[in-house]
């Protein structure tokens, strides 16, 4: 019997469960015992879904009002939720950390959705969606719940459509689509460079309908600080109103976390400046598992650093290296000249001259890294800035390196190019002040989405019951990796499909046992944040929050960016604990913690993105293979390529928090396939 | 750059709030506005004063969150937001002063963050269409003529951030509520609730204290997304239609 049948009854699997041999983080962790997800029904890959959803109990259209549900987040996930939820006729509390939920983050998205429509007639199908997806993940995620996210992906078209979404259309009225992100069919449904805007209105205007109907109370401004517990199942929430400074406890029957990603965590990222990793980090630590935390996702084409003082960075859409050719100058001393002044044969086209076959079209992870070697090397361009090293020291480098336009303008004429990109060209002269269209572009890789996240079951149930998760704040559908336009179709998947399904069987267990505001789990949960924030308060320090937060990201970048190796992440670990020690002793935050202010807000999430960080890097050293987003320097094939080692690592790494002090818990869910054979991924 | 700031600061909705002068020494051309009170704020906290208070996100000009007067302008001196506007646009030695929204629908929260709560209150009285989730038709069974898609499109790209009521010696929010209301009434699925529509939302727009619009157009060159002014022509005629309707 190959491995894996004994909880996949009626299927065969393609592969064994993998045998880690290494074990590069010795020391670092304890080994728990094996986690299984046996909640997706078995049968063929493309029933499954209908199956669960025919065999969910549910809840009687009179028994929804009196049960309660609280999401944090009003992003796609959130925000999605919320409005389904509330037309269902739960009582829903919906809560975000900005001023009107219209600001969540998901409204920054550039590119598009993908949606298996197929209507470009090329082939496409709800099995192709999954199968890139899941290669596209390097074979790193749940084949199951992969299905079902290329399976709903139509419904998301309709139904946004429906709302009023003005995607793209052609002449004749009826939807365009685009490719994107290397697939070969057309699947990607835009509204031009905003297309994560114009989805988010569609859901915060669902959702406000429901506010105004009564189903949907919304709290904004506050931020949930902590979950709250009672007789092991989640039943509510801890959150500060950010105006007044209260800390209120909000109570319900079942809690929903949709609260995005973390890549905040190495201070410069293209994320929204408040996007946070405290709601899944309570969690943590509460006893939710943090799944595959290392999985980062690097974006080559953003706008590089400009100064010590830059505080977010902001993404070029990709398609500009159809267009561009990427380069730095072959000497150093060329650096500081006006690129226009470099001739051709000073001109180090590097990745045609590494990567003849795919030239600047290699995928994201070679072009983001082939870009730091060179401004590592010393051939950086742009302005020079300073980069405090993690030993205190301070080293100076040039981190961009030139995407130019010129060959492409010359070839198909300037108006060409500024019909393909002029949004685009413009957003980068604004900020950069340089014309792209005389000047070579500057570009350097971002940290921009996070593939890890709270581990969740096929139900989005974390390891704590009554506690769901979704959208970019959980692990689920992408693997190591995330193609373009899959993460806008994970949100709203999860959020107006997937969970109002999902959450209702966990509902109709009710009603569950009251609890109130006197609970010994309430009471506790509430004083434990109160003392946190007062702690906060009383230290009293030197350092700013934003100077810590700056450290952590340089750190973090350094040795758990783009590549990593056993040996700095080792480093790494230790200026964490010890930043972290810093960070409690020597941090300054002034005002009052009874009215707005920014800086204890700023403070509670980079407590958390400190003890984050660090089992970032302890997942990373684990992990000795490279796949997607994950690069470990001593797993590549010659020609720098990603180095999977499925015989070892073809598992979800599932931390527990290990206390206070004590060593996270690794358990590991095989990764078993039934439906889809591994591949090695191959660009050749 | 050194520059000279002025800055209005107001502990909470019940202080009184006035201007306060800052110094600020070694800003750099390529910072935005924001970075630029960020590195004020690093100075603050070193000389244990309060760092100023402002509203911000995505920095990238698209969530709406940033809200700064600066210099008597709404998102300042060039037709952008806050977030995007660089200090390349200010000379070394200027004085600036920054200043909250002003409008008495947005009361200032705490120095220049405003409650701009308002607005979700006006979409929630019809600014939606009514679409009950997984009972939507074929995307492809309703056409939509291109060009009003695209219409509707330009129209949808408002961020609410409320520059335009800023703006507007009315405190008008119309620009916001016309670009909402030609955003749904272009689209054929929008029909159906077109002039109920536009009156609840005008009713709610009412009721929460923004003035009339007398058509000075301040707004519309204020909006860093360039929400044409037609778009308030459109609202009025969908009014006035709405009420021979009944
Ligand atoms: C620049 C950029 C471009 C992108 N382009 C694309 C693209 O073209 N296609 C694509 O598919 N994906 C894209 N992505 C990724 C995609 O936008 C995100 O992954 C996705 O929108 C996340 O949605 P979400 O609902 O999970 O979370 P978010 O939209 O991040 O929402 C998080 C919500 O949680 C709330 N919240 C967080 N913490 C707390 C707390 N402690 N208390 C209370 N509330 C809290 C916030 O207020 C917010 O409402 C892009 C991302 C970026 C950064
Ligand atoms: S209409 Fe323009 S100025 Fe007014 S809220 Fe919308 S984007 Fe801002
Ligand atoms: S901070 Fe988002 S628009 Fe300015």
């Amino acid at each position: 019997m190959a491995a894996g049948t004994h909880y996949l009854p009626g299927l065969t699997p393609t592969n064994e469960a993998s045998v880690q041999k290494s074990d590069d983080a010795a020391g670092y962790y304890v080994l728990g015992d094996k986690l299984v997800d046996a909640k997706a029904p078995t049968g063929p890959i493309a029933e499954r879904w209908t199956t669960r959803k025919f065999e969910n109990r549910l809840v009687n259209p009179a028994n929804r009002r009196k049960l309660d549900v609280i999401i944090v987040g009003t992003g796609l996930a959130g925000g999605a939720a919320a409005a389904t939820l509330g037309e269902a006729g739960y009582n829903v509390k919906s809560f975000c950390y900005q001023d009107s939920p219209r600001r969540a983050h998901s409204i920054a998205a550039q590119g598009g959705i993908n949606a298996s429509k197929n209507y470009k007639g090329d082939g496409d199908s709800d099995y192709r969606l999954f199968y890139d997806t899941v290669k596209g993940g390097d074979y790193r995620s749940r084949e199951s719940n992969v299905y079902r996210l290329a399976e709903v992906s139509t419904n998301i078209i309709d139904q946004c459509v429906a709302q009023g979404v003005p995607f793209a259309r052609e002449y004749g009225g009826l939807l365009d689509n685009r490719s994107f992100g290397g697939v070969q069919v057309s699947r990607t449904f835009y509204a031009r460079g905003q297309t994560g805007q114009q989805l988010l209105l569609g859901a915060y205007q669902a959702m406000e309908r429901q506010v105004a109907a009564g189903t949907v109370e919304q709290f904004t401004r506050h931020e949930m600080l902590d979950v709250i517990i009672v007789d092991e199942k989640a039943r509510g929430i801890v959150a500060r109103n950010m105006v007044t400074g209260e800390i209120e406890t909000h109570l319900a029957d079942a809690v929903v976390l949709a609260t995005g990603g973390y890549g905040n965590v190495f201070y410069l990222s293209t994320n929204a400046m408040g996007s946070n990793v405290m709601a899944a980090w309570r969690a943590h630590r509460k006893g939710a598992y943090m799944a595959n935390p290392c999985y980062t996702q690097i974006h080559p084409t953003c706008i590089p650093v400009t100064g010590a003082h830059q505080s977010k960075l902001t993404l070029m859409s990709e398609s500009l290296r159809n267009d561009g050719r990427i380069w730095v100058p072959k000497n150093a001393e060329d650096c500081t000249k006006d690129p226009r002044d470099i001739p051709e044969e000073d001109r180090d086209y590097f990745l045609e001259r590494i990567y003849p076959a795919f030239g600047n079209l290699v995928p994201r992870d070679i072009a983001s890294r082939s870009a730091k070697y060179m401004c590592d090397e010393g051939r950086g361009v742009g302005p020079e800035v300073d980069e405090t090293q993690p030993d205190g020291s301070v080293k100076k480098f040039r981190r961009g390196v030139y995407l130019d336009l010129g060959a492409a303008i010359e070839r198909l004429g300037k108006d060409k190019i500024e019909e393909k990109y002029d949004n685009l060209l413009d957003m980068y002269e604004r900020i950069t002040g340089e014309n792209p269209y005389e000047v070579p572009m500057r570009i350097y890789p971002a940290v921009h989405y996070v593939m890890g996240g709270l581990w969740v079951d096929y139900e989005l149930q974390t390891s704590i019951t009554g506690l769901f998760c979704t959208g970019e704040a959980n692990f689920s559908d992408h693997g190591a990796n995330r193609l373009g336009a899959s993460a806008l179709m994970q949100g709203l998947a999860d959020g107006y499909f997937v969970l109002p399904n999902t959450i209702t069987d966990y509902l109709a267990d009710g009603p569950f046992e009251k609890v109130d505001e006197s609970h010994p789990a309430v009471v506790e949960a509430l004083d434990g944040v109160k003392s946190r924030v007062e702690k906060l308060m009383n230290i009293n320090g030197e350092r700013s929050v934003e100077s810590i937060h700056k450290e952590l990201g340089q750190i973090m970048w350094e040795y758990c960016g783009m590549d990593r190796r056993e040996e700095g992440l080792k480093t790494a670990i230790g200026l964490i604990r010890d930043l972290k020690k810093e960070f409690w002793t020597n941090v300054k935050v002034l005002g009052s913690a009874d009215s707005l202010n920014q800086d204890l807000e700023k403070a509670n999430r980079v407590a958390d993105f400190i003890e984050l960080g660090e089992l970032m890097c302890i997942d990373a050293l684990n992990r000795r293979e490279s796949c997607g987003g994950h690069f470990r320097g001593e797993s590549q094939t010659e020609e720098g390529e990603a180095l999977r080692h499925d015989e070892e690592f073809a598992y979800v790494a599932a931390w527990e928090f290990g206390g206070e002090d004590g060593a996270p818990v690794l358990h590991k869910e095989d990764l078993i396939y039934t439906a889809i054979e591994m591949k090695q991924r191959s660009y050749k | 750059m050194k520059l000279t700031l002025k800055i209005w600061r107001q502990a909470g909705a019940s202080d009184k709030g006035a201007l306060k002068t800052y110094e600020l020494d070694g800003v750099s051309q390529d910072m935005s506005f924001l970075e630029m009170l960020d590195l004020l704020n690093e100075q603050l906290l070193h000389n244990n004063e309060e760092p100023v208070a402002f509203d911000s996100d995505c920095r990238e000009g698209i969530c709406g969150m940033c809200s700064l007067m600066i210099n008597g302008e709404a998102h300042g001196p060039e037709v952008t937001t806050t977030c995007q506007l660089h200090m390349r646009s200010f000379k070394d030695g200027d004085t600036i002063t920054i200043e909250p929204w002003r409008a008495s629908s947005f009361p200032i929260v705490k120095d220049l963050i405003v409650d701009r709560s308002a607005f979700d209150r006006i979409i929630q009285n019809g600014g939606y269409i009514s679409a009950g989730t997984g009972s939507a038709p074929e995307a492809n069974s309703v056409p939509a003529p291109r060009d009003k898609a695209m219409r509707a499109f330009n129209t949808a790209t408002c961020i609410g951030c409320g520059a335009c009521v800023a703006a507007c010696p009315n405190g008008s929010a119309s620009l916001f509520l016309g670009a909402k209301i030609t955003h749904l009434g272009e689209l054929p699925q929008g029909q159906p609730e077109r002039y109920s529509r536009v009156q609840s939302m005008v009713g709610q727009h009412d009721a929460e204290g923004f003035g009339g619009c007398t058509n000075i157009g301040e707004c519309a060159s204020a909006c860093p997304k360039e929400i044409p002014l037609d778009v308030i022509s459109q609202l009025n005629k969908d009014l006035r239609k709405s009420m021979i309707l009944g």
